[in-house]
């Protein structure tokens, strides 16, 4: 029973992982190109679920939907650097904290003014609802096995186009030398804005595949933001691998753990205490795993020094 | 920047006009509200002695905001409940005496603060503000999970706490106490800024290598700022429980973090009277904003956006200009 519990767990964090690398890999890499801590990431996670709501409810297709989240967060990602973020690149990161911070606050009230302050729900597809065996009598669900293969892809598809294609080499090389490749006649913020734009949908597609597990609604974004900023710390900022790698292990730390640190403790404790300090401390875990990380290796798992 | 001093002064005077005259038009809610804008601004000039004058971008003084104003409202929790707060490893029963809460809560903000400083300072930039979030947002999900107190509910104390023969229920009284402490904070910034310490953690910020070479161990230095700032804004934090009688984990979540920034930043950075002005003109936009649009935060945030493109400096630089101008 419970290795089929655990095995469920580790499916779920995974799964959690895969969501969280959407959201870090947009901020790493913004980071990483532009040298922009974007707090406003968790708004395009919003704006992304709040557009596929939108087109969910216009035409009832849970697939329009998740291209409209892609592109609703692409659109807002270029208008906002183009009014707003692009003028920062140049600022101390205080400037940006409280610029991007002030972003959130414009965009959620923004969305609350257009949508009203109701969750909104976002059906999954026929096809995608319902469990699926895996192994002899693990039956795990459909969605959350779909959430893991699009995460996986994207992960693929990320590293294929940031090792192979033009643009990826472009991107690497405005990490390394931003002066150097402009010089070299790269249109820099041409470059930016798209870089920014890929960040931003990355999390719309995020927002929209969790938006149909939980609740579609303004201030989603926070949460999983600060997760996200856990996993690029864990893993490195700037670093695409430090992210991936620190978002699943962020991701499976933070499920098993709320499920099974109250199991542990139950065994020298009451169970009613083992229950409530179990569950405190591990809403904690991750929190607790990056200063153990930063003990280590201040500079994260892939980070540069 | 004499024109700024003579600006500080009269924010003192009207500071203390503002509640007489509340008390002769018989609107004690204007009481309250000056008591919110001078806690605030104690948090905020906690935060900027370390964001302001020596460059640590501490993006989770939420957390010493909210364990002070955990710390006061448990400890007057169990002084009403008359219930003990630990049996194990000595007996402790909670207070509601004020004189006993605020030292318990100056020490646990220290300690709290050594921590997260021990831990967060051997990062530099971007680390230290994610982390200082981190830290924040951990002791949010603690407070929030955490049943006995409470939880995502919050807190309710249903007296304040006192002080010997003063009545602190009375809103002036309790305002004036907050007063105190604000003459107190500002007093210590001060004498602090101005000491050869305050010159090690402000040239800290400008150049912390060029700091060591002259042999000082900029470590400590930084660490001892921050443990400073947490303490001022954890005795806000107590006195903000105080005010609203009640607390919950929202004055831990990043936002307030975010908002204690905010009040650094619009009054003006690296200057003693910044955060309170700040808070000030934050409160009166909340107010006036709030009353006719519930979406004012949006608004906050424009004006915000604006301030950081384009005036920069906040609103005191506003009268250091003027002076340059007359020259």
């Amino acid at each position: 029973m419970t290795s089929i519990l655990f095995f469920e767990q580790l499916l779920n964090g995974i799964q959690f992982g895969t969501m969280l690398f959407l959201m870090s890999a947009g901020l790493t890499l913004i980071f990483g190109v532009m040298g922009l801590i974007n707090l406003a990431h968790g708004s395009f996670y919003m704006i992304g679920a709040f557009s596929a709501a939108l087109i969910a409810g216009l035409t009832g297709s849970f697939w329009l939907a998740l291209l409209a989240s892609l592109s609703g967060a692409a659109i807002a990602g270029v208008l906002i650097e183009i009014l707003i973020i692009r003028r920062l690149y140049r600022r101390d990161h205080l400037d940006q904290v409280l610029a991007t911070f002030a972003l959130i606050l414009l965009l959620s009230e923004g969305v609350r003014w257009c949508f009203g302050a109701f969750p909104l729900y976002l059906d999954i597809p026929e096809n995608l609802n319902g469990t699926l065996p895996i192994l002899d009598d693990i039956i795990y669900s459909k969605y959350r096995l779909f959430i893991i293969f699009m995460g996986l892809l994207i992960a693929t598809g990320l590293y294929i186009l940031i090792t192979k294609t033009r643009l990826g080499v472009r991107i690497r090389a405005g990490q390394n030398d931003r002066q150097m490749i402009s010089a070299l006649g790269v249109d820099i913020s041409k470059l930016y804005t798209i870089v920014f734009a890929l960040g931003a949908s990355l999390a719309g597609l995020a927002g929209a595949m969790i938006g149909a597990i939980q609740s579609v609604e303004v201030g989603m974004g926070e949460p999983i933001l600060i997760l996200a900023f856990v996993v690029i710390v864990i893993g490195g900022i700037g670093s695409i691998k430090g992210a991936l790698i620190g978002s699943i292990l962020v991701g499976v730390t933070d499920t098993i753990g709320r499920i099974f640190l109250p199991e542990l403790l139950k065994i020298f404790m009451e169970p009613a205490n083992a229950t409530s300090v179990g569950s405190s401390i591990g809403s904690m875990l991750i929190y607790i795993l990056m200063a153990l990380i930063l003990i280590i290796k201040p500079s994260g798992l892939f980070g540069k020094t | 920047m004499i024109v700024e001093k003579i600006f500080n002064k009269w924010i003192l005077v009207f500071l203390f006009l503002i509640p007489v005259l509340g008390f002769i038009f018989e609107e004690p809610y204007y009481i309250t509200l000056t008591t919110k804008v001078v806690i605030l601004g104690i948090a905020g000039i906690g935060l900027n002695l370390a964001l302001g004058y020596c460059g640590l971008i501490s993006f989770g003084h939420a957390a010493f905001f909210g364990l002070g104003g955990y710390v006061t409202g448990i400890l007057s929790f169990h002084a009403l409940n008359s219930e003990l707060m630990f049996s194990w490893p000595f007996v402790t029963s909670g207070s509601s005496e004020m004189l006993v809460i605020w030292p318990i809560v100056i020490l646990s903000s220290a300690f709290l603060a050594l921590i997260i400083g021990l831990l967060s300072l051997r990062t530099t930039g971007v680390y230290f503000i994610m982390i200082t979030l981190a830290f924040a947002q951990m002791l949010y999900f603690f407070a929030i999970s955490w049943p006995n107190y409470g939880g995502e509910d919050g807190l309710s104390i249903y007296m304040r706490n006192s002080l010997p023969m003063i009545n602190t229920m009375d809103p002036l009284t309790f305002y004036l106490i907050c007063l105190c402490w604000l003459l107190i904070v500002i007093f210590i910034s001060a004498k602090l800024i101005n000491s050869s310490f305050g010159m090690a953690f402000q040239a800290i910020k400008q150049n912390e290598e060029r700091v060591k070479s002259v042999g000082i161990e900029t470590f400590k230095v930084k660490l001892l700022v921050f443990v400073i700032s947490g303490i001022i804004t954890g005795l806000a934090g107590s006195l903000y429980t105080d005010l609203n009688r009640f607390i919950s984990p929202s004055v831990l979540n990043w936002q307030m973090s975010g908002e204690i920034m905010v009040f650094v930043i619009l009054g003006g950075i690296a200057r003693l009277y910044g955060p309170l002005v700040g808070a000030a003109f934050f409160i009166v936009l909340e107010q006036t904003l709030g009353g006719y649009t519930e979406n004012w935060q949006f608004w906050l945030g424009l004006i915000l956006i604006l301030e950081i493109l384009y005036v920069r400096t906040g609103i005191l630089s506003l009268f250091e200009k003027k002076l340059k101008y007359e020259k």
